[in-house]
């Protein structure tokens, strides 16, 4: 079986820290990670592969420095990597970005499932695993909590909904993005560390992909960002201060009042 | 479209540097350099105060005749028979959006015998409903709601169509912008209709909810967005409104979909309904464990509220991840919300900083979580919320009486 999971590198945002005086983000030092959905899709993919036996590729498009994330999703059990990295797929909206990653899929092969997390926790949009299965033409199920079999043509999975779940099944090939729910990403091991860092990353551009310029990047992305600004925060702002616990309460319970909520 | 810095008017001042929403900036040998990450969004330039920044927009010509495409829909997504509360939400925005254009506002209705729900979509504001009705589409499944919905866009054409950011909203729309190319901006806050362009501007929070971007999609039909639950205002409905209703006859077959659904499992108990709740109390770190957690829970439930959870009380296993909020758990945007013991990472407050009055209560009179606090409390949660949820009991055991002394 052939299976390839899409993975973000994204900013910790726990450690994203407000400037105070500016209220803008401090983005020096803030440490990359993979999109924590992410993890949890190469964890649902390693876990296919000990079981039934599969070759695992994890994919990325971003900058250089994305290396770092494909490393950690080879330390945790994937056998190859793929970073798509190229000025000409920067500045990307879904649309584009998935395009991009279905060409970078269909040159790796035919895998039987694409795993995605499902959603990166910096965009939060949850676009592109739905995308990319829809410019490869496959079915997808979408917010998987469970995979409960896997056979050579199906696969039977638990899909989380508004107010619990849907079993389906769905036949291979196709789009899977997960949930938490899967189970919990495994710590790579030390040896996996140290093979996954000496481990080859396979850097494809857009044209080893065969992906045209007015179809990636910036050219290719259907939305453009007029402008970026700071909200205003017009807040009531008012520490309350009184000599008990007793009267901090009194004074909480009464500014609710006001407000007619208790 | 394209950022180019003109080096000779570059200071090396860094000011671009801060207002860079993308980090994409550095300054190199004293003169600002663009980075791969660069979004080509323009703020730069704007900031810049030596002109040493030039955006330039190529006009680009358009696949489709823009045109063509005329009216508002919005996706009224149903389950069971029951319209999800955001399509109604998204009919009362598209109605304000539909009279800046002077154009019709349409729902979407998928189902098997849902005819009945037509009504509330014109009390809510529709003029129109489009109808696909058949046993095919009585459960949501991504093929069959795919292929019908592109059918009708295809045939009707409409400039612009909205869906709830839930987990069936998101499921499709980016499939159905991808099948027709045209652009789909996630989670929007805000919606307007440019008054010049008529374009429809859709506003959303980015990295991490601490600044917003507004979206454009100028060349391509529709402009697609999704709204999350309760962030747009319901308007009062009238139900002495009237509209057409246009029944479609879908070409989509039974045997045409891909992934079936086997069976449906409603868990009740095991969900809260944070996204629904008018009160939220939760827990961060600062609980100090999971024997702590039933304070959280007794004070949601004097209230008659929900109790919910930061990240870092989920990830500790302390608490269910259902009950999690913030970024990678649920938007929320209750009348009241209290945080106790949490400190206010950003991932967490762009979960909650919709929420119409927010109490903090921290031992650390510097967290963060104070900055988006309307009422800010420092003490030991410990001690505090057992002794308001003694005295919202009271103070509710109060009102009970003083109503049976009036009825008496």
């Amino acid at each position: 079986m052939q299976i390839v999971v899409c993975i973000k590198q994204v900013p910790d945002t726990t450690e994203v820290k407000i400037d105070p005086v500016k209220n803008t983000l401090i983005r020096d030092g803030v440490p990359s990670i993979v999109n924590p959905f992410d993890e949890y899709a190469v964890e649902a993919a390693v876990r296919i592969k000990e079981q039934f036996g599969a070759k695992v590729t994890v994919l990325s498009m971003g900058p250089p420095q994305a290396e770092s994330a494909l490393r950690k999703c080879l330390a945790m059990g994937a056998d190859e990597a793929v970073l798509v990295s190229d000025r000409a797929v920067a500045g990307a909206d879904t649309l584009a970005t998935s395009y991009t990653l279905a060409k970078a899929i269909e040159k790796i092969g035919k895998p039987d499932i694409i795993f995605c997390g499902k959603m990166a926790i910096d965009g939060d949009t949850a676009q592109v695993g739905p995308g990319i299965a829809e410019h490869l033409g496959l079915p997808q199920a979408t917010y998987v909590q469970k995979i409960r079999e896997v056979s050579t043509h199906r696969l039977l999975v638990e899909r989380v909904s508004d107010s619990g779940y849907e079993l389906v099944s769905i036949p291979l090939p196709c789009v899977l993005t997960v949930d938490k729910a899967i189970g919990e990403p495994r710590y790579p091991s030390v040896k996996g560390s140290i093979n996954a860092s000496r481990a080859k990353i396979n850097v494809w551009t857009a044209a080893d992909i065969d992906a045209p310029p007015e179809k990636t990047g910036l050219n290719g992305s259907c939305t453009q960002v007029m402008r970026i600004f700071t909200p205003k925060i017009e807040k009531h702002n008012e520490m309350l201060c009184a000599d008990s616990d007793e009267a901090l309460c009194d004074l909480l319970l009464a500014k609710l009042q006001e407000a007619k909520i208790v | 479209m394209s950022v180019k810095i003109i080096a000779e008017n570059c200071t090396g001042c860094g000011i671009c540097l801060e207002k860079c929403p993308c980090g994409a900036i550095e300054i190199v040998d004293n003169i600002a350099k663009l980075k791969d990450n660069c979004t080509s969004c323009g703020a730069c330039a704007r900031a810049c105060p030596t002109k040493a920044i030039e955006v330039t927009r190529k006009p680009k010509k358009s696949a489709v005749k823009l045109e063509d495409y005329k009216g508002v829909w919005v996706f009224i997504e149903q389950h069971q028979g029951k319209i999800h509360t955001v399509a109604l939400e998204l009919l009362s925005e598209g109605r304000k959006l539909a009279d800046a254009l002077q154009v019709e506002l349409a729902g979407v209705l998928l189902g098997d015998d849902v005819e009945h729900l037509a009504k509330d979509c014109f009390a809510y504001g529709a003029d129109k409903v489009y109808l696909i009705e058949g046993p095919v589409f009585k459960h949501y499944r991504t093929d069959s709601y795919t292929n019908a919905i592109v059918e009708v866009i295809n045939k009707y054409k409409p400039e612009i169509l909205l869906f709830g950011a839930t987990n069936n909203g998101r499921d499709f729309a980016s499939r159905i912008a991808v099948r027709i190319n045209t652009g789909l901006t996630a989670d929007c806050t805000e919606l307007s209709i440019d008054p010049e362009t008529k374009l429809l501007q859709q506003t959303r929070p980015a990295f991490g909810g601490n600044v917003m971007a507004t979206i454009l999609c100028p060349r391509h039909r529709p402009q697609m967005a999704t709204v999350r639950p309760r962030v747009m205002k319901l308007c009062e409905p009238d139900y002495s409104r009237t509209g057409e209703i246009i029944r479609i006859n879908s070409s989509v077959k039974e045997e045409d979909i891909a992934a079936k659904i086997l069976e449906i499992v409603e868990s009740a108990s095991k969900t809260v309904n944070l996204q629904d709740a008018d009160i939220i109390v939760s827990g961060g770190r600062g609980i100090g464990g999971p024997q702590h957690y039933h304070l959280i829970m007794e004070l949601a439930e004097a209230l008659g509220g929900v109790a919910g959870a930061s990240r870092a009380a989920v990830d500790a296993g302390w608490v269910p991840q259902y009950r999690q909020v913030g970024q990678t758990g649920k938007t929320v945007a209750p009348k009241l919300y209290i945080a106790c013991g949490i400190s206010g990472a950003i991932q967490h407050l762009a979960g909650m900083q919709g929420s119409e009055i927010i109490v903090a209560i921290n031992t650390d009179p510097e967290a963060p979580i104070f900055k988006v606090a309307n009422y800010g409390i420092v003490g030991d949660l410990h001690k505090i919320v057992p002794l308001l949820t003694k005295k919202v009991k009271e103070l509710k055991a109060q009102k009970a009486n003083n109503k049976v002394a009036a009825s008496v």
